[in-house]
């Protein structure tokens, strides 16, 4: 009812998309903020193994156990070392590649998966789209902590593996939410037109289906992307995730659980990192869906008022 | 008519930006109208034209940002309205001024029984409760004519007809019996002789609490029945205002003259250039006895009912001729052009075109057919998939047909179809919304041109565009079928559009073909009532005083 207008004719020249998105962007600050951390953790995760790869793992029995803020044995013992004496700085910076890669795969599987096996059930009516629906309400109603361990169990602990499941228990999130999505976009006016065209299955779903849903599954994969993260470490916690000598966030927070009491920096740091990253994905994905959405994009815009 | 003298609502010089970091948008631009009891204003405009807008600013129902009220006064009683708390304004909104909006199936809740949603108005502003207030809502229920009214109080609005529900609406804006209705739309989404029910009703309590009622619509006709004083809107500024026999017998402005032109009324239809005057050639398609069957259980083990939303229909449409299709919502006009295109399967009859059977044809003769006979839909934006371009769209039923032609001419037929339905080449990398309804259509009927159809079916195509935008696309439609031999099915609800457009009319009513016949015979001389029902249906101006009333009658 009061639909916000839209300007046909552009009175100024357009800037650029990018510069559109950055304006977005740098208008919400926790948003900017979350960019950049996880920015920066991009940079640390590709570069960091190379330039300080052997710190990481460099033992020192003086430093075991260094407790934070001092400088006094250089500056990669600021958040002190672990039981070890390796730096905790550098592993944070190359666990990163090991946490992320994993977490992204994991994602970025279950995504392709979950998304096709949708597609498939919600399009179609045959006996196969109830097949796969009930697979992921097995695969959902199964606790995916206990599913990982009695698949990492019998197969083992590697990090294909651990890829693997992680993926399989997020599938059923994917898969229902594109299925659902695709219920409510196969009876629209459009798909209709295109069948009216002429226009088979595989067209309709791909060319007209696939694309509307697609924004709808990357929102879900940043949240999800954190829940990996969280299930990994609770893994690798457990002594089941990523095996010595890699390690990840998740597994430096398994090794520090033993030393709460004398070094809780050995726990706390990853920990810290973990809960960052998972808060600044939220958040620049909360920044994403205010951006998508035409009724509210007000919000991130400097509003320029008539003068008066 | 008491005139200027003392409006019970003024509002002076109002403007209303929305914000955004472009140039702010004005929505409004120095609106300024007034309404005294018992005085009907209607604001006419089309889409866009920043008539909602205007009134919505009344019921502070504007969120500031992104809208932005840059000027104006609305006095209400002689209390401006900026002045007044929101605590005061939440009272006066419902109390003293209430709404009544279009869709009043999104504006009901559907988890709540209609009887709570009215008791409601009376609890939010401490009239009545409990027994005290349901026993005035059935007094309400009653007034606005639903039947049984102590038992349809405890009904949900989705087991109610979308009049009853527009009912409802009325029912709880007259509540507190208010000094000012605003009606923003409230018959647009109904059928015509369902329209003239509302209108009556809305006019039988303007007259019983003698309150002032600012309507809005886009349609002249209703806007003629209802107004004593029109002002007409366009581009959010004012064009024309007066009394409406003023503005409707000797409009001042051209938008109006324009907007009053768009639609010949009465016999001027029939000297219309738009028919074919083609009927009786060679046939294309013969449709025999099609039923359409739907099977309904009520509840878990309830008994199964059958439905038949096409019943027995049967008629031919030859090549180069158009056949209009009318009917009400449910009447099964839509039902039968998805059927024709195989997009829901009949359960029985036949479809013949160019002597093969619709209904019998595998998977490749009905992809040849479906290059043949095209379709084009209500809603444009929703008919077209709102991430591709406008040459995708255009080029998409050449990549489904391969061998109509070559894909490096894929581009220039593009450009040429355009042209052809007088959009430019440089509009193809565009986006559907960047455009505007009537160009939208346009863009579905060059796609629906794109693979050389004999027949196009037109579901409600010009339905959901302005009046003036109407006549336009019926114009180009009626030029493409002069150039390039078309034959048209054109389905609607608006027995006007198709006066002069169609060759030959079926009447439909509740799946059933009622009567079917040249467009001038059937205008001429309705022979079922229910066409005769049809076409008194369509609102006459109030100053043809007397009239009006015992017209509605009848086709209630």
């Amino acid at each position: 009812m009061t639909a916000i207008p839209t300007d046909l004719k552009a009175p100024r020249r357009e800037p650029g998309k990018a510069r559109v998105l950055l304006g977005y962007l740098v208008h919400d600050k926790l948003a900017l903020l979350s960019a950049i951390y996880l920015l920066i953790l991009l940079a640390a995760a590709i570069f960091g193994p190379m330039l300080i790869g052997d710190m990481s793992t460099k033992l020192g029995l003086r430093q075991r156990n260094l407790a934070p803020f001092t400088l006094d044995q250089g500056w990669a013992y600021v958040l002190g070392a672990d039981t070890l004496g390796r730096s905790i700085l550098a592993r944070l910076v190359v666990g990163a590649q090991n946490t992320l890669g994993i977490a992204a795969a994991a994602v970025v599987t279950s995504m392709f998966i979950g998304g096709t096996l949708g597609l498939i059930a919600g399009y179609s009516n045959r006996w196969y789209s109830h097949v796969i629906l009930r697979l992921a309400d097995v695969v959902m109603s199964f606790p995916s902590l206990l599913l990982a361990l009695i698949v990492l169990y019998t197969l083992g602990p590697s990090i294909p593996n651990l890829i693997v499941v992680l993926a399989i228990t997020r599938v059923p999130i994917y898969l229902r939410t594109t299925r659902a999505e695709v219920l409510e976009l196969r009876e629209r006016m459009f798909v209709s037109a295109a069948k009216a065209m002429g226009a088979g299955s595989l067209r309709i779903v791909l060319r007209h289906i696939a694309p509307l849903v697609m924004p709808t599954l990357i929102t879900i994969a940043a949240i999800d992307f954190a829940s990996v993260i969280l299930a990994e470490s609770a893994l690798s916690f457990l002594g089941l995730g990523i095996q010595p000598p890699q390690f990840t966030w998740g597994a430096m927070v398994a090794t520090g659980r033993g030393y709460l009491a004398n070094a809780w920096w050995v726990a706390f740091w990853p920990g810290l990192a973990i809960l960052l990253t998972t808060l600044s994905l939220n958040l620049l994905s909360s920044w994403a869906r205010t951006v998508a959405d035409p009724q509210q994009r007000w919000r991130l815009q400097t509003l320029r008022r008539a003068p008066r | 008519m008491t005139g200027i003298a003392n409006p019970i609502l003024e509002v002076r010089g109002l403007t209303v930006d929305f914000l955004s970091d472009r140039d702010p948008f004005r929505a409004v631009d120095s609106v300024g109208f007034h309404v005294s009891r018992g005085e009907t204003l209607c604001i006419l405009g089309e889409s866009g034209s920043g008539k909602s807008v205007s009134t919505s600013a009344i019921m502070g129902l504007i969120d500031t940002p992104p809208g932005d009220i840059v000027a104006g006064r609305m006095i209400f009683d002689g209390r401006d309205l900026a002045t007044m708390t929101q605590e005061e304004r939440r009272d006066l909104n419902g109390r003293k001024i209430s709404m009544i909006f279009q869709d009043p199936l999104a504006h009901l809740n559907p988890v709540h029984t209609i009887g709570r949603q009215i008791a409601e108005v009376f609890e939010a502003h401490g009239v009545a409760k409990g027994a005290e207030a349901k026993r005035r809502v059935v007094d309400l229920l009653r007034r606005v004519g639903i039947p049984d009214p102590e038992h349809r109080v405890g009904q949900y609005p989705h087991q109610f007809s979308g009049g009853q529900r527009q009912r409802v609406m009325i029912a709880m804006a007259i509540a507190l019996q208010p000094a000012v209705i605003i009606a923003d739309e409230p018959t647009t989404a109904l059928d015509v002789s369902v329209q003239a029910q509302i209108l009556e009703l809305l006019r039988d309590l303007q007259a019983e609490y003698g309150m002032a009622l600012v309507m809005i619509t886009h349609d002249l006709e209703v806007a003629a029945s209802m107004a004593d004083r029109v002002m007409v809107m366009k581009g959010g500024r004012i064009v024309e205002e007066g009394y409406a026999r003023d503005v409707f017998t000797r409009p001042q402005h051209d938008y109006t003259r324009k907007l009053l032109s768009a639609l010949p009324h009465g016999s001027d239809a029939d000297k219309g250039h738009r028919r074919s005057g083609k009927s009786a050639g060679e046939l294309l398609l013969t449709v025999e006895n099609v039923v359409k069957r739907y099977t309904l259980s009520s509840g878990l083990f309830g008994k199964k009912h059958h439905v038949n939303a096409v019943n027995n229909v049967s008629f031919e449409v030859a090549k180069g001729e158009t056949v209009g299709i009318v009917g009400e919502s449910g009447s099964g006009k839509s039902s039968i052009a998805r059927i024709l295109l195989r997009l829901n399967e009949p359960t029985s009859g036949r479809a013949i075109y160019r002597g093969e059977d619709i209904f019998r044809m595998n998977e490749r003769e009905l992809l040849k057919l479906r290059r043949k006979v095209q379709m084009v839909f209500q809603d444009p934006y929703g008919s077209m998939n709102p991430r591709m371009d406008v040459r995708s769209i255009v080029s998409e039923p050449l990549r489904i047909h391969r061998d109509i032609l070559p894909k490096s001419q894929w581009n220039d037929r593009v450009v040429e179809l355009l042209e052809l339905v007088g959009l430019k080449a440089e509009h193809a990398n565009r986006h559907i919304h960047q455009f505007s309804g009537g160009q939208r259509q346009r863009i579905a009927i060059a796609r629906a041109l794109a693979s050389d159809p004999e027949l196009i079916v037109c579901d409600e195509a010009v339905s959901a565009l302005d009046v003036s935008i109407q006549a336009q696309v019926i114009d180009l439609l009626a030029d493409l079928r002069t150039r390039l031999g078309l034959s048209y099915i054109f389905i609607t609800h608006d027995l006007p559009i198709v006066r002069h457009f169609a060759d030959r009319i079926i009447v439909m009513k509740q799946g059933e073909i009622v009567e079917q016949g040249t467009t001038q015979a059937l205008f001429a001389s309705p022979q079922h009532s229910y066409t005769r029902s049809l076409l008194n249906a369509t609102p006459h101006p109030k100053w043809e005083s007397g009239t009006v009333a015992s017209l509605s009658a009848r086709v209630s």
